[in-house]
């Protein structure tokens, strides 16, 4: 056996992408100089990646040698792509994190025009989720802690009971 | 009715996509307005907004626009705005790369970074990092240290994250902050734990004993973090993968894996299952609780759980398939599974799994399933087919039946490709699938709109074809291909044709019949190849026919290419010496074909293909291009594989390759200083020759600082009697020590001290003067050696009594010869003792040799070797060498 063992580094992630309902890209990073360099390969590979998946809804693919982890929801696709030898899981943990962090800053409305609204928000979730390939953060709380969401933006249902109880304190003390 | 479709969406998609059709230059325009007093954040945010869109669709910016808009940005620290000043954040980040001067922002920035908001903190540091260059970092130095065992668990991650990133510009202060995340280590917060580990394990990675230290203090502590206990298992099953076996702490190593196998996250589950698996030292009983592990997986509703047992069971069942039988059920279930990867991935599980009893079904099963899967999947069951192949040769007709089926159905280029390539295998593995894979691919090429492919078959059947029973019935489908195709296709159909006039004499007129034709043809190519041939066959001359049409050219063609360059700038009055090219061996190409099988049964995980590798020696001959005194020797011959002098893990690494040229041997060392405060000079290795060698010249290496290779050489001359060419060399690394600072590299002194490293002995076998040369049909070459005078013949009897099989004798007798074996002669069909092994080569300045080795199997092998060379004294060597 070729030894798939994996090299013990914390660059996990090789890119994630948010795609539309026609395969296009609303966002997209990719993380590693060595996987599509250049623009044109990375659309290539979103034409390729969508059509591959926007009929069946699988959750998993392998593709040009990544394994990539997807998510839609109505007109949108989220996509997180790692090395073939990489641990399904934890890119699945990382595509859950986006997607939940999306959805509470969409408060569950998750789709195109909403993303589209509040881009700013969901691009400073993305970095706060994934840096440079390394995994920041795979909690959706504490993303949208971190993300300049003010509290009173999100509904009483949606927050965390420390939240919660963080603006009941500022309230009265 | 469709036009209104889009007109109404694309009326959707302008209304709800405020980014559709913005431009570069407008939105650089409009961000001018960052400069207004007072900043009106709504405005601005959006502007940002727009340009971080721009940079993400891959919009280029120029040099000055970025760096316009990023001074512009900068504008927009005068606002208190939260988003506002992340997205500020975001947009130094995203330029940094590409606008000028981003320095300026670093005050900005470190007074966010140490300021008391703590929203601005984390984001901050990692946007300052983005900036900074080695020499700005020792500024900042103090702030990241602080920074890393900061409470704020959000401003420590985006610390250790950012110093990760710095190493690749600074590694040596980052590795100044071991103490800090040490400390970070013992963090509550899951990420701060992960990130901290990851810094950790980054700066000590090259230190062993520092890392086994790590790992046994933190296996104890059971850390809190799930994804830092996967990065634990990587470690420690990278320690456990390097130690190789025995040791006591190995055990502990181990269990503590083991012990992972029934942590609470699934994720961690499956690290440890994989790492188990995958680890070369796992035995049977120690695999059967990982595998339980991924069997539960196998049951799950999550696709990516089962996805990811599947896909692990398919590595194991290479190496232990009968582990992996215990879940043929759950396999079995997954085939229909609506995720095709899934299903795909568990099929060809079961293929290397199962007994040859089950093929038939399994095959079944699959035709009902294939023409419902892309292309992609296509090709990793016809890989798989061609595994079950060589595994059941019985089963031939089964599978060759399904693959023709295959290819009569419609599919791209890569899925036809892999199935004729399959076939092919098939056909040279298995003689008694010979006819029939034949008959398959002639009536593929029939109707095959792939010419590179059907050109690959033309040759196969110019190949094989002629050592058929009946070779004419292959001339019909031939033949028509020269009526029906275009040139590309005739011209091979003219070449496969001329191999069977050369091999089959009956076959002869008619084949000069049908070559007369084909010099008719329009295109010159194949006019050209129709007259060469039918001339060399009217010559009725055996040894033409081999030389120039049975046996292929075997010269580099990229080294042909390269000379022929060089000789038409230089004095083109002498004529160009094809000798002077080396041969290429078959090996090269072998290792391109393993390269290329080893992602086989994994889906499709080729990525961009990559260009053709050069041969071994085309690599070394341009490092040796470098050094002007190896100019003089004349084309490289032969480069060896790299011989390790050292263990690995010493204090100096020492690796050899010899090449091999005409008259000389040139030993070329590898050396690497892995001490820290030590700066070698003057390196080199002092070598002590057999006899009958000269050394012609030393060349060291004038400096090799600390975890560095550099290169000496010694060129030494042949000796005239060939017989003590082979021998035993001492080997001994001199150089001159200076003791210098670890961290900078600086010697302390100028005052070095001369020291010596015993190195381990260096053998010149005559595999190292030998070439490989594929020969496609031995026989006919043995015979015309026989009958030509210039050939003198050496004959030995001798028993091998180290080995118990006919296989390892010919490993060793292949190895150490350094000849290729014709024929498939290297494969003994199972149950036999007696085997006839055939090799051919050439020596050393251009001596053919073939050699016939007749192999007996009782308690040991008994070896009756015979040498044909052009050269006595060659054949002298070879007889003596295995003496």
């Amino acid at each position: 056996m070729d030894g798939h063992l994996l090299e013990p580094t914390l660059y996990t992630v090789k890119g994630i992408a948010i795609l539309d309902n026609d395969g296009n890209r609303i966002l997209a990073k990719y993380y590693d100089k060595n996987v599509f360099p250049t623009t044109k390969e990375q659309r290539t590979f979103e034409k390729n990646l969508f059509n591959k998946t926007h009929r069946a809804n699988a959750e998993i693919i392998m593709l040009d040698g990544l394994t990539c982890v997807y998510r839609s929801n109505v007109d949108l696709f989220f996509y997180v792509m790692g090395s073939s030898h990489e641990n399904e899981l934890i890119l699945m943990s990382v595509l859950n994190s986006l997607y939940d962090s999306v959805s509470q800053i969409l408060r569950k409305n998750v789709e195109k025009r909403a993303v589209l609204e509040s881009l700013d928000i969901v691009m400073l979730a993305m970095d706060e989720i994934c840096d440079g390939g390394i995994i920041i953060d795979a909690d959706s709380s504490s993303v949208m802690s971190r993300v300049a969401l003010r509290t009173d933006d999100i509904p009483l249902g949606e927050q965390t009971v420390a939240q919660v109880t963080n603006a009941i304190h500022s309230l009265f003390w | 009715m469709s036009s209104f479709k889009r007109e109404k969406k694309e009326e959707e998609d302008g209304g709800g996509n405020p980014f559709q059709n913005i431009e570069k230059t407008t939105v650089l325009q409009e961000a001018r307005t960052f400069n207004e007093t007072p900043v009106n954040p709504r405005k601005c945010t959006h502007i940002l907004t727009k340009i971080l869109y721009l940079l993400n669709q891959g919009e280029q910016f120029g040099s000055t626009e970025a760096t316009e808009a990023f001074f512009a940005m900068t504008k927009l620290f005068q606002s208190k705005d939260v988003i506002l000043r992340r997205m500020v954040y975001l947009g130094i980040k995203e330029l940094s790369s590409i606008a000028d001067d981003v320095i300026i922002v670093t005050s900005s920035l470190t007074k966010d970074m140490t300021g008391k908001e703590d929203l601005y903190r984390a984001a901050a540091i990692r946007a300052l990092c983005s900036i900074t260059d080695s020499t700005m970092l020792q500024a900042i130095e103090r702030y990241m240290k602080q920074a890393i065992v900061d409470r704020n668990p959000a401003v420590s991650s985006a610390a250790l994250v950012s110093s990760l990133h710095m190493t690749k510009i600074a590694g040596d202060v980052v590795k100044r902050w071991v103490n800090e995340a040490q400390e970070a280590v013992n963090s509550d917060n899951i990420m701060v734990q992960y990130h901290a580990l990851g810094v950790l394990y980054h700066i000590r990675k090259s230190d062993r004993l520092a890392v086994t230290k790590l790992v046994a203090k933190l296996t104890r502590m059971s850390l809190k973090s799930p994804y830092a206990v996967c990065m634990l298992i990587r470690i420690t099953a990278k320690l456990l993968e390097e130690e190789g076996d025995s040791g006591s702490s190995n055990n502990h190593l181990f269990e503590f894996i083991d012990s992972c196998l029934r942590h609470k996250s699934e994720m961690v589950t499956y690290e440890a299952a994989h790492a188990i698996v995958n680890l070369k030292r796992t035995s049977s009983r120690e695999l059967a609780p990982a595998i339980s592990i991924l069997q539960l997986f196998c049951s799950s509703p999550k696709p990516t759980l089962r996805f990811a047992a599947v896909r692990t069971l398919n590595q194991v069942a290479i190496s232990h398939p009968a582990a992996v039988t215990a879940c043929n059920i759950d396999l079995e279930n997954l085939i229909s599974d609506s995720n095709r990867s899934i299903a795909t991935l568990a099929i060809t599980t079961l293929l290397k799994t199962g007994g040859e009893s089950s093929v038939e079904r399994l095959m079944k099963q699959i035709s009902m399933f294939v023409s419902e899967i892309s292309d992609e999947f296509k090709v990793v069951v016809v890989q798989a087919i061609r595994a079950l192949a060589l595994k059941f040769p019985r089963k031939h007709s089964v599978l060759m039946n399904f693959l023709s089926a295959m290819l009569r159905e419609e599919g791209g280029f890569d899925y036809k490709a892999s199935i004729a390539d399959t076939i092919i295998t098939i056909i040279e593995d298995n003689p008694d699938a010979k006819e029939t894979g034949l008959a398959h691919l002639c009536e593929f090429i029939e109707d095959c709109e792939h010419t590179s492919l059907a050109v690959r078959i033309l040759h196969l059947l110019g190949k094989e074809g002629p050592r058929t029973k009946q070779p004419s019935r292959y001339i019909r489908f031939i033949y028509n291909r020269v009526l029906l195709e275009d040139p590309r296709f005739r011209a091979g159909a003219v070449s496969a044709m001329a191999q069977f006039g050369a091999t089959c004499p009956d076959l002869l007129e008619n084949i000069q019949v049908l070559l007369t034709r084909c010099q008719m043809d329009p295109d010159d190519e194949v006019r050209d190849r129709a007259t060469y041939y039918s001339n060399i066959l009217s010559r009725q001359d055996k040894s033409l026919y081999n030389n120039y049409i049975i046996e292929p050219m075997k010269i580099s063609i990229s080294a042909l290419e390269r000379s022929l360059q060089e000789y038409i700038q230089g004095d083109t009055e002498e004529s160009f010496d094809i000798k002077s090219i080396p041969v290429v061996s078959p090996l090269a190409a072998e290792e391109i074909q393993t390269t290329a099988q080893k992602t086989d049964g994994m889906l499709s995980s080729t990525g961009p293909s990559k260009p053709v590798q050069a041969s071994r020696e085309e690599n070394y001959i341009k490092e040796l291009s470098n050094v002007p005194e190896l100019q003089q020797l004349g084309p490289l011959f032969k480069s060896s594989d790299v011989v390790e002098l050292t263990e690995s893990e010493t204090e100096f690494v020492v690796r050899c390759i010899k090449h091999s040229y005409t008259k000389h041997l040139v030993l070329q060392f590898n050396c690497t200083n892995t001490l820290s405060d030590l700066l070698l000079e003057n390196v080199r290795v002092q070598v002590d020759p057999s006899e009958g060698y000269n050394i012609v010249k030393e060349i060291p290496c004038p400096k090799l600082p600390y975890n560095e290779t550099g290169t000496s050489y010694i060129i030494l001359q042949f000796p005239n009697d060939l017989s003590q060419s082979v021998g035993t060399f001492g080997a001994v690394l001199k150089f001159i020590a200076k003791d210098c600072d670890p961290t900078t590299g600086i010697p302390d002194t100028d005052e070095g001290y001369g020291d010596e490293y015993i190195l381990e002995d260096l053998e010149v076998t005559p595999s190292d003067q030998i070439q490989r040369v594929s020969k496609v049909n031995w026989t006919a070459a043995w015979d015309e050696a026989t009958e030509a005078n210039n050939y003198s013949m050496m004959n030995i009897v001798f028993s091998l009594s180290s080995v118990s099989t006919l296989e390892e004798a010919i490993k060793n007798v292949v190895q150490y010869l350094g000849l290729q074996a014709a024929e498939h002669s290297d494969k003994v069909p199972e149950g036999k003792t007696v085997h006839t092994l055939l090799l051919a080569g050439v020596f050393r300045g251009g001596a053919d040799i073939l050699a016939q080795a007749k192999l007996v199997l009782s308690d040991t092998v008994t070896m009756e070797l015979t040498v044909k060379a052009t050269e006595e004294s060659v054949a002298e060597l070879i007889v003596f060498a295995i003496e």
